[in-house]
């Protein structure tokens, strides 16, 4: 089950702001759901594949052409803040 | 306290396809932000990846080219991270199964030959690119690289040295080239490597905690790199205390490494195999079919040059950094019919500080093989001397013509005519009454004035063995 | 006319006797007039459906129509549409115009149907009661205080109110199976592959599949024939020969073997819901099917796979809307990740945010295995039940959900009572299998009630066979919603 500590540190992980007056709530429901997961732990899978797809094919492989054309300035139009062609963000600290 | 460094390299060569791994867009270098971002790249919602043929085959090539084992089954997973660069929030990698696992690379250091073992090699999609100038205090991102096809080749922790890594390096960067995988422009940052360096006391057999090193977009970087981390790490251990597992960034005006912020927090990838993407299956036949297609590779072509041609360890190892300057050497032996260690000489010394001098590869060199061999057999048949030839190489290389052409019109062909040559130096003897009294007087010093005197009454151009065979006789 | 099938519709177009232009002018006055109580549509563009009308009454003067041509139809709101609004039920991406039309989208728009808007979802298509939409919630024809189900609620509505002939719905893990029973309307959704995700926006990747709703098996025919097929776009999309859909419709159904699942008919099934399944079972049984029983051991553990497998994907999906590219960003922040915490908390209601969290935590370090790789390994043992079971028999029929339609603010307050919504058809995800679910009667309150039939890998052909040849004797498909009229 989670702690609070834990809940604060999925939702840094997830970049979801959750306010302080709300960590247990979070808390509460997100084990209720954590004690219907763990239905499923306890099940032999020795010698089980995982399945990670629906269906069992493989990867179909593109030619290398170039296909695409320029449409920055239509994607941009949906764009919360763009300048001289750059999408334009808090400064990023490396 | 003796010291051990321990190196390994994880580095990044951009595959050079027309198009990205995942889409359509095009990987040409330099074209205005965002315009080669499509849908997919900026992972608009609802977009999918599809697998670019073109960056499997040259991860093939690759897994080929090292003696590597090439999965038949290898799956794309996620990285999750949030970063701007990143569009999807995820970047699409390979983790459990890589396409290229083992194989290995041998470096040349100092004449001697050390293997390097790979761990793996696997497929990823390039980031983009976050720009720093001020934007009103934000920053500015474009896509255009955002999904440019990478091998992530992974080496052993098998180097000991700045050295043994940026001779590793290089090697690497020559094979990728060479295997016609990646254009290996590093100012355009198509080769990349990061290193992970630690230390420990010599002898001992458990590895330090090790610091990752980015941004090292030049060999020299590298070098300090290291050198400057190896001396941080080992003062630090000296000075009672203890390295910390991180990433660090290589200031290259500073001259040294610093901790990163952004990678501060204790990374979480969440990987797990990306649902959009199938298992990618190669078949044998794939394999064989690329096989086919192999130049004959840079190792195997050093140790026939060691062997056939009676070159040295290091010599041939030059010869073989670039697949061009190799075909350029082949040529000019193939053209003289022979003597590859009088062409090497000429390759390793005059033609190498041209092409250094221009900075330009050995097929675009303005001395074509033809010229040059044609010189080196004016050379080997005594036409010329070496010294002279320097001269004629010079003139080619200022696109005066072929090396015949330019010795007779400057008129640098050797006297060897035995007539000529006495004639010319009965002129010096008569000349020169003292010095030919001085030698008679037992002065030796005298006869190689006299010698002197010849060539310089000749420019240079009489054969100086026989014109001091004739000197002798005429003073007797 | 609004009461028509497409087919019955296709045939007045065809005999000029309606054209594209009255239909879609038809179907925009009933949204106008309906829809404000049920909040089926989240964009209705009057001025692009009836252009797209014109061109339709263009393309069948010159005999050049498909049967879809002309029809009105809408997209549930997580098709990118270009030029549409396309928001996913989400505060996320409420002024989002897709720059770019999904694969399914093109497929309808080159059958020349007429897009006459996007309907109602639950965001992101998390949640099986449609209560879970940034733009309200949609309410259920039969009883306005109930829901429609979810999270393709306002396609169901839509069609269950005759607001549109038909609509497009997508189903993760019961998206259309359970709302189509709660709104007394056909729904299907394909075999994992049938239909192209691309421009579908993506929950859960590996459990995704559009399809339709519509009035009967048939017009679920008429429009998969038109969905369905390989696109080069969409790496799971399979790629193989296109088929028509409706070519069985009429085979009788003598000799079909209906496998009965008994981990379906437990004390979980409502009785009412019990009843209409019972009965139409014997309907089959009375045309000439034979009926197994069957077992799908693992029955009990694909909700708990379920909850493990697409909050992981979504959570993983989810990430691109950060605020940098297109949709919300928060007005005010401090940095770059306080920037994304303040985005994502604004622009995600709260039930996509529990998924987020969820699906972070069980792909997290040290509960990958336990979780994540468990989950994928308890979903072969549930896919291998279903490939042991069609062994005996042809397909495999039961409820769709375990009730009729609840309540509005029932079960909100619950998450884990809600997910138990789709005990029924999230095990068909999990396995990648086609899915459907027609009216079959009517339960308590006389809500609607849906026979579900599952079908085996690419079968959609014979599950509709079936599901054609039940309509034929029965008319709960036909039955509609009082005071639509």
């Amino acid at each position: 089950m989670l702690s609070l500590d834990e809940v604060r540190r999925i939702a840094d992980l997830a970049r979801i702001e959750i306010p302080e007056a709300g960590v247990a709530a979070l808390q509460q429901q997100l084990n209720g759901i954590l004690v219907l997961i763990e239905q499923m732990c306890a099940v032999d899978t020795t010698g089980v594949e995982p399945m990670a797809h629906a269906v069992d094919v493989t990867q179909r492989l593109r030619a290398d052409r170039v296909t695409e054309a320029d449409q920055h300035e239509l994607f941009q139009s949906a764009a919360p803040q763009v300048e001289d062609g750059l999408y334009l963000v808090p400064k990023v600290i490396e | 306290m003796q010291w051990e460094v321990v190196i390994g390299l994880e580095t990044h060569a951009q595959l050079s396809t027309a198009s990205k791994i995942f889409s359509g867009s095009s990987t040409a270098f330099g074209a205005a932000p965002n315009t080669q971002a499509s849908a997919v790249d900026i992972a608009l919602p609802g977009v999918l990846p599809v697998l670019n043929r073109g960056a499997v085959e040259r991860a093939i090539r690759f897994g080929l080219a090292v003696g590597a084992t090439i999965a038949a089954r290898s799956v794309f997973a996620r990285k999750n991270y949030f970063y701007p660069d990143l569009p999807k929030g995820y970047q699409i990698s390979q983790y459990e199964l890589p396409v290229v696992s083992g194989g290995d690379v041998l470096i040349v250091v100092d004449g001697v030959e050390k293997r390097v073992r790979l761990t793996r090699a696997h497929l990823e999609e390039d980031a983009g690119k976050s720009l720093h100038e001020d934007f009103h205090g934000m920053s500015g991102i474009d896509l255009n690289r955002a999904g440019t096809p990478l091998l992530e080749i992974v080496s052993e922790p098998d180097m000991r040295s700045a050295g043994e890594a940026v001779a590793y390096a290089k090697t690497l960067h020559s094979l990728v080239r060479w295997i016609g995988i990646c254009d290996g422009n590093m100012q355009e940052g198509s080769f990349r490597c990061d290193a992970n360096v630690s230390v420990r006391p010599a002898g001992s057999e458990v590895l330090g905690t090790r610091c990752e090193i980015k941004n090292l977009n030049s060999f020299r970087f590298l070098e300090k790199a290291i050198e400057y981390e190896v001396r941080r790490q080992v003062a630090l251990i000296e000075d009672g205390g203890k390295v910390r597992q991180e990433t660090r960034l290589w200031d290259p005006q500073k001259g040294e490494t610093r901790s990163m912020r952004s990678k501060e927090d204790a990374h979480d990838y969440r990987y797990f195999p990306d649902p959009d993407l199938l298992p990618l299956e190669i078949a044998p036949g794939w394999i064989a079919s690329v096989k086919a297609t192999m130049p004959e590779l840079p190792g195997a072509m050093r140790s026939r040059f060691v062997a056939d041609h009676g070159l040295g360890a290091t010599d041939a190892a030059t010869l073989t950094s670039s697949k061009a300057l190799a075909a350029y050497f082949e040529e000019v032996v193939r053209l003289v019919g022979g003597e590859p260690r009088a062409c090497a000489n000429w390759v390793l010394g005059e033609l190498l500080a041209l092409l250094n001098r221009l900075e330009v590869e050995a097929d675009a060199s303005p001395v074509a093989p033809g010229a040059l061999a044609g010189l080196v057999k004016r050379v080997l048949d005594g036409t010329v001397s070496g010294k002279t030839a320097k001269e004629v190489f010079e003139a080619m290389a200022a696109g005066e013509g072929e090396a015949d052409a330019i010795i007779d019109k400057r008129g640098l062909r050797q006297i060897s005519d035995a007539g000529a040559i006495e004639a010319l130096v009965d002129q010096v003897l008569a000349a020169n009454a003292k010095l030919v009294d001085d030698y008679r007087a037992g002065k030796e010093k005298a006869f190689n004035a006299l010698v002197g005197q010849v060539m310089k009454a000749s420019r240079g151009l009489v054969n100086p063995a026989q014109a001091n065979a004739i000197l002798k006789k005429k003073l007797g | 006319m609004f009461d028509l099938t497409i087919s019955a519709l296709a045939s007045l177009l065809r005999d000029r006797k309606a054209s594209s232009e009255e239909l879609t002018r038809l179907f925009l006055g009933r949204i106008a007039r309906l829809d404000p109580g049920l909040n089926a549509f989240i964009t209705v563009d009057e001025e692009k459906a009836l252009a797209g009308a014109r061109a339709a009454d263009a393309r069948l003067a010159k005999g050049e129509a498909t049967p879809l041509t002309g029809i009105p139809i809408a997209h549930k709101d997580l098709f990118c549409a270009k030029g549409w609004k396309t928001t996913c039920g989400s505060r996320m991406l409420a002024d989002f115009v897709s720059p770019y039309d999904a694969h399914v989208v093109e497929q309808f728009d080159r059958a020349g149907a007429v897009l006459v808007g996007k309907t109602n979802m639950d965001e992101f298509a998390m949640g099986s009661s449609n209560e879970s939409s940034h733009f309200g919630p949609v309410r259920n024809p039969w009883d306005r205080a109930r829901v429609p189900g979810g999270s393709s609620g306002g396609s169901a509505a839509a069609v269950a109110a005759r607001l549109v002939p038909a609509a497009t719905g997508t189903d993760t893990g019961g998206s259309i199976r359970q709302p189509a029973s709660l709104t007394g309307t056909s729904g299907i959704r394909p075999t994992y592959g049938a239909v192209s995700r691309y421009g579908m926006v993506a929950f859960a990747s590996s459990l995704d599949q559009g399809g339709a709703f519509g009035k009967s098996a048939e017009d679920l025919a008429l429009m998969l024939n038109v969905m369905a097929g390989f696109d080069e776009r969409d790496s799971t999309s399979i790629e193989r020969p296109k088929e028509d859909y409706a070519r069985v419709l009429a085979r009788p159904l003598a000799g079909l073997r209906v496998g009965l699942p008994k981990e379906y008919f437990t004390a979980d099934l409502a009785p009412d819901v019990a009843a209409c399944v019972t009965a139409a079972i014997a309907e089959l049984k009375a045309q000439g099917a034979t009926t197994v029983e069957v077992s799908l051991p693992n029955q009990a553990l694909a909700v708990p796979v379920y909850y493990v497998i697409a909050p992981a994907e979504a959570s993983s999906n989810l990430s691109r809307f950060d605020g940098v590219r297109y949709g919300h960003r928060a007005a005010d922040y401090a940095d770059l990740n306080d920037m994304y915490r303040k985005t994502r908390a604004q622009g995600f209601g709260a039930e996509v945010q529990r998924r987020i969290l969820v699906g972070t935590y069980v792909l997290s370090h040290g509960y990958y295995d336990a979780y994540y790789l468990q989950a994928q390994k308890v979903r072969r043992l549930i896919a291998r039940d279903f490939t042991q079971a069609f062994k005996a028999c042809d397909v495999i029929a039961g409820p769709a959900a375990p009730t009729v339609a609840f309540p509005i603010g029932e079960k909100t307050s619950d998450p884990v009572q809600m997910y138990l919504e789709d005990l029924y058809t999230i095990s068909v995800n999990l396995a990648g299998l086609p899915g459907l679910s027609v009216p079959c009667g009517f339960g308590d309150h006389g809500l609607p009630v849906g026979l579900q039939l599952i079908g085996d890998y690419f079968d959609e052909a014979r599950m509709l066979n079936v599901a054609h040849q039940y309509q034929l004797a029965t008319d709960w498909h036909r039955r509609s919603p009082p005071g639509i009229g």
